[in-house]
């Protein structure tokens, strides 16, 4: 769902850039991720003056997915990312949650550019680590341009690496993922149980009225968690359960769009729930979806009138002043869940580099008042546009 | 005397009615010192600022960077980058691309100058060197990875006349491309003329696919830079040629550029204060004898040696610390116009394109002060010391002035200044500056000056006995001044000696600058001859990391009609030290039977058919030889390609273009090693009846026409000695300063004089004397005097230009020159200086010969 995040050109990721930019200017900060929301923003918000600007692939309905090809990278396609979240457990039983995020994103630079510093994709990635304990989230970024061995997405299979952060999906279906964060690490291996849900129409995932604004989208639910997490110097074994969303498109949201809610959970009995919301300007839904699949591989897909979320308790940022939804009720058909935060403050507040802000965090999900699972939930578009 | 003398009033009193009734001496002297100080701090301060302004714009461009690994050419293969950035003791690697590129058009009116154009890759660079990151117009924030998009510093922007949105024309070889001035960069420093690009747009536009300038490094925390340098060397030297170059190596590299530069321009300050020390010292020496009987009357009431010795030295100290205060807000003052209105460039060209601001530095101004106030003090120790020893009773009779200064005549210290100099000049230079040579200077000037009483008293006697002895009773009337002048000139050598001090020393540095300009102007002017040999010239663009002409544009060049010979020349930058600037590498076609048909030989040379076998020949400029110990016959490498080909160094060649060091090589033994095919210019020899008009237009009709530019070697000279004449600007001012406080010391002192001889003018007034008879005499005598001081002067010049021709300009640019000896020129100063003094001597008697005469004679008996 991440395609929603990179794609509001309006709100929060917009000015926040102009003040990084300021910032900038003033005091020499490193910035890193600079890029992470604003090249995906400015592919659709630029006018492109270019001699001979790329072509890139529709993503078009009707086109089957095939694998192991489309666990691997699709450079015709504009943006493709990788996201995966999940809970982990301590030796001690505490839970953590973490969240992995590769981006790859095609710039409108001159393909014919014989060097092999053109940079005509981007790779951006995001970490976060979830600890209650903590009270806060632990985030770190990097970015660079595709190149050198340094910065890749390969096609074939899922190899995404950007410095010594990595995530490949080896023969066996299994997913290893290691990240060197400025506060932490994480060395997981996750193990599909289950074959990868196709959203939609067979991976064919609407987002908005139009046609176009789709993106191709699977997602690899109740992946088994082993690993290592690494803070402060001191390494802990953990195991959990994961979800990865693999998404590439073209097209854009929608012009009305002005932040999104998104869920994708993994239910106890074996179940998967994914669903999301994009809000308008106006406050009202400009699309929504939801599937379920349950562990027999039966899917449920539910239209835009089927779905609807309800907020239920709000909590606002010290830093940002943004107000959240952090406890939000979502119906879909006849079934009621709820998502409860593990922590309010799961806030990744990063203006000081990206100036990207957005709430990102683990959940525990009830389904009709009845402990169903856990599950990540991501919320954008709450920080006001800065005024400058 | 009931009362014991108030000592601070006393000394009080003494002072202001001393300086009251000689308010000219006064003036004199403390604006001699005030201009010495205030010269030398002025130089000072905008030699700092300049430079500190030319490092920080240096140093902003490699950012925070710990180490840096470059080529010795001005760009690497970039398959080192992604080693480097995967090193495990690398934090960052930070590629960069570097070039200088040329404007097309108007080369002319921007001085030939380049812009710098930095490819970065800003996820790196932005950690890096934040400075240097374009803002993109607000709706086009991509702009920031546009292949063809470039950001503009605010200085690149109003010197190129162009804003955000314009196009940018830039000339590649032979080729014109144009971008799009994407945006600004807000926090280059002030007057940096650079442009940033996307590393990817700038290799591809700037015909340098594959191609970095330096990796920048950040070591993670923790690693030890030193050892981590060492190690990465030992790394490298497995891959190739490379530098690992620490920021420390960048700031030598830059302080080597200009130091010699501003060592010399500082020291030629320091002699206009040096020349200053002469006119205290006459100032202090007269006042004291003036006042012999003053003292001695102070003494017999009572005053102390002690007392006295301390009031001079507190007039000096006054004297000294008035000249340096006001020196130091008029050096201030100086350097703060001279950089707002000039920039910080003093005319050695190291310091174009920056805009440095002022800064007072409390340090300098100290030492200055220092040195203002010492020199001062230098000046009225000896007097203060000869008043005080003084005994009473004599000094209260008249005549007994230039016995006083006798003691001052003593010609041991004078022996042993000229002794050690000459010592100086034999020793080496320090640190690649010549400092014994400016001793040597300053040791012969001052022992020139000491013994020049003595040497006076020596030539005035004999003068005026041959006058007197060939001059026959009936002629007595007509040379009667002369032999008067001469007889007091003969008898009192040591007043006349203090007023040449000043004269002296000014006309000696006069010849000695003179003889060094000319010298160093006619070898320049030889040398051009000699280097431009062809009818016509032609060159790519302006710019030192110009692409060039390919083979088929070489070709089609040498196909044009009228053409009797093309020499085709490939120039480069090889950077063989990390601690100085690149030297320049010089691949053209060299006449083999004699090398010195092509190259301005100095005459070391080894005959290439005595070259040993299968060896390649080079020839180095003198800087090699100096810098890097490049003696002919030395085998060397040169890392122009891998493994690195070896070198027989056949013979050095004079080179007043590039100080930092220069090598010739053949063509077509550097296009075999390199494989490098492209050239840089082009000298075309006319057939006969071919005009150069004729060529330049048929070549201009070439498609590449339009890229050419084309020069006469008469333009070129006359251009090159242009840019001579400028960079020697500040040294005529320099010149122009020591002859005013020369001038002033013969005013002072032949005004002090007059008054102290007012008794001996009364004298010659009751001899019968007219008031213009004794005007004429002190005229004869300046004039007298200032020959002396002008034929000595020139002689000292003369032995201090030697000096600065074969000491101080090899050591300190490294390069030698023939000796020229401007004699009109000369002349004209010293007729000049004479005629100035004389006025200047008649000027300071009319006071003294006003009075009435019986007064004047009555007043000591």
């Amino acid at each position: 769902m991440h395609i929603l995040k990179c794609c509001s050109t309006h709100t929060d990721f917009f000015p926040g850039y102009w003040r990084s930019i300021f910032q900038l200017m003033r005091r020499p900060i490193p910035l890193q991720g600079l890029f992470v929301t604003f090249f995906v923003v400015t592919c659709f918000a630029a006018t492109c003056v270019f001699a001979t600007p790329p072509r890139f692939s529709p993503v078009v309905r009707d086109m089957p997915l095939t694998f192991p090809h489309d666990f691997g990278d699709h450079p015709s396609f504009r943006n493709e990312w990788w996201y995966a979240t999940g809970w982990l457990e301590t030796p001690e039983k505490k839970p953590l949650g973490f969240q992995i995020t590769f981006f790859r994103v095609a710039t409108e630079h001159d393909r014919t550019n014989p060097s092999r510093f053109a940079p005509q994709h981007l790779i951006i990635a995001h970490a976060a680590l979830s600890d209650p304990a903590a009270g806060k989230l632990l985030h770190d970024q990097k970015s660079a341009r595709e190149g050198f061995g340094l910065a890749y997405t390969k096609e074939g299979n899922t190899d995404v690496k950007l410095g010594d952060w990595y995530l490949v999906r080896e023969e066996n279906g299994r997913y290893q993922t290691s990240i060197k964060a400025e506060d932490f690490m994480l060395h997981l291996s996750l193990t599909p149980t289950q074959p990868p849900m196709l959203q939609d129409i067979n991976g064919f995932s609407r987002k908005g009225p139009r046609p176009e604004q789709a993106s191709y989208y699977y997602s690899e639910p109740q992946l088994q968690v082993s690993g290592t997490v690494t803070r402060t110097g001191k390494e802990i074994a953990v195991s959990g359960v994961a979800w990865l969303d693999h998404e590439w498109s073209t097209a854009y949201l929608d012009p009305a769009a002005d932040g999104w809610d998104w869920v994708g959970a993994n239910l106890d009995d074996g179940s998967s729930l994914m669903a999301f919301r994009i809000r308008g300007k106006d406050g009202g839904k400009v699309w929504a979806y939801a599937g379920i699949r349950d562990p027999s591989g039966r899917f449920t897909k539910f239209e835009p009138e089927q779905v609807t979320f309800e907020p239920q308790r709000t909590w606002r940022s010290p830093l940002t002043n943004a107000t959240y939804p952090v406890e939000m009720q979502i119906t879909t058909g006849s079934t009621v869940w709820l998502l409860t935060p593990l922590q309010d403050d799961q806030e990744l507040d990063s203006r000081q580099s990206t100036g990207a802000v957005y709430w990102e965090g683990a959940v525990t999900v009830t389904r009709d008042g009845e402990p169903a699972g856990r599950g990540y939930y991501e919320m954008t578009g709450y920080v006001e546009p800065l005024e400058l | 005397m009931t009362k014991p003398l108030n000592k601070g009033m006393l000394s009080r009193w003494l002072l202001s009615g001393e300086w009251r009734t000689h308010r000219v001496q006064l003036a004199a002297a403390i604006i001699a010192i005030a201009l010495g100080v205030a010269l030398g701090f002025a130089i000072h301060l905008i030699n700092t600022a300049a430079f500190n302004e030319f490092s920080a714009a240096a140093k902003s461009l490699s950012g925070q960077s710990d180490l840096q690994v470059r080529g010795p050419q001005v760009t690497f293969d970039e398959s080192l980058y992604p080693v480097l950035a995967q090193h495990r003791d690398v934090e960052l690697a930070n590629p960069v691309l570097e070039l200088d590129v040329a404007i097309p058009g108007n080369s002319q009116e921007r001085n030939n100058a380049t812009l710098k154009i930095l490819g970065l890759d800003i996820f790196h660079a932005s950690v890096m060197t934040p400075d240097l990151i374009g803002i993109p117009a607000e709706e086009k924030l991509f702009d920031i990875l546009a292949d063809d998009a470039i950001f503009l510093s605010p200085a690149a922007m109003e010197w190129l006349g162009v804003k955000q949105g314009d196009p940018l024309q830039l000339r590649v070889g032979t080729q014109t491309i144009t971008l799009r001035i994407a945006g600004g960069l807000t926090r280059a420093r002030a007057g940096q003329r650079i442009g940033v690009m996307d590393i990817g747009a700038a290799q591809w536009r700037l015909q340098r696919v594959g191609q970095l300038s330096r990796i920048e490094l950040k070591l993670l925390p923790g690693v030890d830079r030193a050892a981590f340098k060492t190690k990465l060397e030992q790394e490298l030297e497995l891959r190739g040629q490379y530098l690992v170059t620490e920021p420390a190596n960048e700031e030598t590299r830059v302080a080597n550029m200009s130091r010699a530069y501003r060592v010399n321009l500082n020291m030629l300050a320091m002699v206009a204060l040096f020349t200053g020390t002469f006119l205290v010292f006459s100032t202090q020496a007269l006042s004291v004898v003036r006042r012999r009987h003053q003292f001695a009357l102070l003494r017999v009431l009572g005053l102390t040696r002690r007392q006295l010795l301390g009031q001079v030295l507190f007039e000096g100290t006054a004297l000294g610390a008035i000249g340096s205060l006001t020196g130091l807000a008029l050096g201030y003052v100086t350097a703060a116009t001279a950089l707002h209105y000039f920039g910080g460039d003093l005319g050695g060209g190291f310091f174009t394109g920056i805009k440095p601001d002022v800064h007072f530095d409390l340090l300098a101004a100290s030492v200055f002060f220092i040195l203002g106030l010492g020199i001062t003090l230098l000046g009225s120790a000896a007097p203060a010391w000869e008043a005080a020893t003084a005994n009473p009773a004599p000094a209260l009779k008249s005549g007994s002035e230039d016995i006083a200064l006798s003691k001052l005549a003593t010609p041991w210290p004078g022996l042993i200044c000229l002794v050690s100099g000459i010592v100086f000049t034999q020793l080496p230079p320090i640190f690649d500056l010549p400092i014994f040579g400016y001793l040597a200077i300053a040791q012969l000037l001052t022992g020139g000056i000491i013994l020049m009483p003595r040497f006076a008293a020596l030539v005035f006697s004999v003068a005026s006995s041959t006058l007197s002895s060939r001059t026959s009773p009936a002629q007595v009337a007509a040379p009667a001044l002369t032999t008067l002048a001469l007889a007091r000139l003969a008898n009192a050598p040591n007043q006349a000696a203090i007023a040449l001090g000043g004269v002296l020393a000014s006309f000696t540095l006069i010849v000695a600058m003179a003889i060094m300009v000319s010298s160093f102007r006619v070898s320049v002017d030889d040398w051009l001859k000699h280097v431009l040999p062809a009818d016509l010239y032609l060159r790519t663009g302006t710019g030192g990391d110009a692409r060039g002409l390919t083979p088929a544009e070489t070709k089609a060049l040498e196909a044009i009609p009228g053409l009797a010979r093309v020499d085709f020349l490939r120039s480069s930058q090889l950077a063989l030290d990390p601690d100085r600037p690149s030297i320049a590498l010089i691949a053209r076609p060299i006449d083999m039977t004699d090398p010195g048909n092509t190259l301005p030989m100095t005459g070391e040379a080894i005959s290439p058919p005595l070259l040993p076998e299968g060896t390649m020949p080079i020839w180095v400029s003198e800087a090699m030889v100096d810098l890097y110990g490049y003696t002919p016959g030395k085998r060397v490498t040169l890392p122009i390609a891998t493994p690195a080909p070896s070198f027989v160094i056949a013979g050095v060649w004079r080179d007043y273009g590039r100080q930092f060091g220069a090598i010739q090589m053949q063509l077509a033994d550097y296009q075999a090693l390199t494989g490098d095919r492209l050239v840089n210019d082009a000298a075309l020899w006319l057939q006969n009846g071919t005009t150069s008009e004729q060529v330049i237009a048929s070549m201009r009709r070439l498609p590449f026409g339009d890229a050419l530019d084309f020069s006469e070697p008469g333009q070129i000279r006359s251009l090159s000695l242009n840019i001579f004449d400028r960079s020697f600007a500040v040294t005529y001012l320099l010149e122009g300063v020591a002859v005013v406080i020369g001038l002033l010391g013969v005013a002072a002192s032949f005004s002090a004089q007059a008054l102290a001889r007012t008794r001996e003018f009364g004298m010659l007034r009751h001899i019968g004397m007219t008031r213009r008879q004794i005007l004429g005499m002190l005229a004869v005598e300046g004039g007298l005097l200032t020959a002396l001081g002008a034929v000595l002067g020139f002689v000292l010049g003369w032995c201090i230009s030697l000096i600065l021709v074969f000491i101080v300009n090899p050591q300190s640019f490294h390069w030698t020159m023939q000796l020229n000896l401007p004699w009109k020129g000369l002349l004209a100063v010293a007729l000049i200086l004479m005629a100035s003094a004389s006025m200047t001597a008649v000027a300071s008697g009319r006071h003294a010969v006003s009075g009435n005469a019986v007064r004047a004679v009555r007043e000591d008996w």
